[in-house]
């Protein structure tokens, strides 16, 4: 196996990887939070967003 | 036990920390990569001079595209960008359509610099001696680590792209000074400027190719809903970078006209590289070889926040399944519409050819600039002046939508003229798209909770 086969692997492997991750994340974040809370949000206006966020934490399991 | 939204009477929203920069980034990001590769082609359809008439036309009808798009951006400051302005101005089946034009041109743009990238890569490899290098893991590794990247936040993602496309942009201003534009050290335009060998039908067939100069700056619109002031960052993002792309459209042409003969120019598939290698600077060869990977990936990376936002948008309204209107709750991300894009850029970049995948993605970015032209001149009829807050106000209206009109039915001229049949092929998309919207989708829609601007009723209703 040559440098550039391993470099193709290489390629291969974090490409597998990287969608892996955005699966299993995508998978828990749909597990954790309601359908209704994930898809609240509304269209933005010209005006910063009254929107009230919710806090950068994992609900719980 | 899961997070609900009733239970603790909160929402989640896009994350509003873009400014100025990060506007300019997306819109000259995306075309950037034009000036590296592909608007060459122009000067293969009728020389070097109809490149450059075809490089000023395509510059005032961009320079248009970004006068009306700053003007209605700067009212309409929604993620979905030309989306939401045709549902609040026309009415759902154009936004429909819009919607599609822009989900299309941009991820057809994605595909078609992941296969670049990919390719660039390849070249290295045969070079090196591997006579076996496949691209196909490079473009799959494009997609997917832009993807990811674009998941896990706006922010990383367009300061990336801000940093890439700055550095692209300088190489380019870097060339220009080395080539001594102010001496006949290096260009020769006396001996290689030689008219128009085709005649005036070879600058009708160029304008087609000369829109590669500037295809994409109205993806600025994309982050309406993410940056911190809309109204001030919108337009002058915009604008800035309208003059950007003039400034380096035009010395790309420089450079390269006075550097290489049109027969050679015009097949060339890196010319900004080529032009660097003539001047036997292995400094200037290193610098544009990068400044071509970088644009690509830069072109990649804000295409598919570009795609996303629209997909999410319409998702939002219902013009699609409402699971792509999800916003993650940690990273702020339309992360449905960013993974379920991944595999359509996959397919189109693994099983297309490039020059499909570009006219695809030109003829819809054409169709949006017409719905644009007409978009407008509707908005100032509905709302006129003084009826609702406006930012930024175009001048001279109607004319740049009238101009607008005029250089994109020359465009549709040229396509036709070299591709036809994929023209004709493509309206039928959309007719049987926009009538499974009509007869089907449509009664899904949220009629009265998608219009949310707060606006008086238009004018004659």
């Amino acid at each position: 196996m040559n440098t550039f086969a391993l470099l193709e692997y290489s390629a291969w492997g974090l490409s597998i990887l990287l969608g892996l991750w955005m699966l299993v994340d995508m998978f828990r974040t749909d597990r954790s939070y309601s359908e209704d809370l994930l898809t609240s949000s509304r269209e933005g206006e010209i005006e910063d967003a009254s929107a009230v966020d919710p806090p950068q934490k994992r609900g719980a399991r | 036990m899961k997070v609900d939204a009733s239970s603790s009477g909160e929402r989640i929203s896009l994350l509003r920390v873009l400014g100025p920069g990060h506007v300019w980034a997306l819109g000259v990001g995306i075309v950037l990569v034009g000036e590296y590769m592909g608007w060459n082609f122009a000067v293969g359809k009728g020389g070097a001079i109809a490149a450059l008439i075809a490089c000023w036309f395509a510059g005032l009808l961009y320079t248009c595209v970004a006068m009306i798009d700053s003007e209605v951006t700067s009212s309409v400051a929604a993620a979905g960008g030309q989306y939401a302005h045709a549902k609040h101005i026309v009415g759902p089946l154009m936004a429909f359509n819009v919607g599609l034009y822009l989900v299309f041109a941009y991820t057809m743009v994605e595909a078609a610099n992941a296969i670049t990238l990919g390719h660039l890569v390849q070249i290295v490899g045969v070079m090196a001696g591997f006579e076996d290098a496949s691209d196909k893991p490079f473009i799959v590794l494009t997609i997917v680590f832009l993807a990811w990247l674009n998941y896990r936040g706006v922010y990383t993602t367009l300061t990336f792209s801000l940093v890439i496309t700055a550095f692209a942009f300088v190489f380019i201003c870097v060339l220009f000074v080395a080539v001594q534009p102010w001496s006949d050290a290096y260009i020769k335009h006396d001996q290689l400027l030689t008219g128009l060998p085709y005649g005036w039908l070879g600058v009708l067939a160029a304008l087609h190719f000369g829109m590669w100069f500037y295809l994409g700056i109205e993806g600025t619109t994309q982050a309406a809903e993410e940056v911190r002031s809309p109204a001030r960052a919108l337009p002058l993002g915009t604008m800035t970078g309208i003059v950007t792309l003039l400034i380096a459209s035009t010395m790309t042409w420089y450079i390269c006209s006075g550097l290489m003969p049109w027969e050679y120019l015009g097949q060339s598939v890196t010319p900004l590289f080529d032009a660097a290698r003539l001047t036997n600077s292995t400094l200037l060869m290193v610098l544009l070889f990068i400044g071509t990977i970088f644009s690509a990936l830069a072109s990649a990376n804000c295409c598919i926040n570009d795609a996303s936002r629209a997909w999410f948008s319409m998702g939002r309204d219902r013009y699609l399944p409402q699971v792509f209107g999800a916003v993650h709750p940690k990273y702020r991300t339309p992360y449905r519409a960013i993974a379920f894009l991944v595999p359509v850029a996959l397919v189109f970049a693994y099983f297309a050819p490039l020059d499909r995948v570009i006219t695809f993605s030109i003829l819809s970015g054409l169709l949006e600039y017409t719905f644009m032209a007409l978009n407008v001149i509707l908005f100032r009829r509905k709302w006129p002046l003084g009826s609702i807050k406006r930012s930024y106000v175009h001048p001279f209206h109607p004319w740049p939508a009238v101009i607008l009109l005029v250089l994109c039915s020359a465009t549709y001229v040229a396509v036709f003229l070299g591709y036809g049949t994929q023209l004709i092929a493509m309206m039928v998309f959309y007719i049987v798209a926009s009538l499974w919207f009509a007869l089907h989708r449509y009664k899904y829609v949220r009629r009265g909770e998608q219009f949310a601007m707060p606006w008086p009723r238009p004018v004659g209703y």
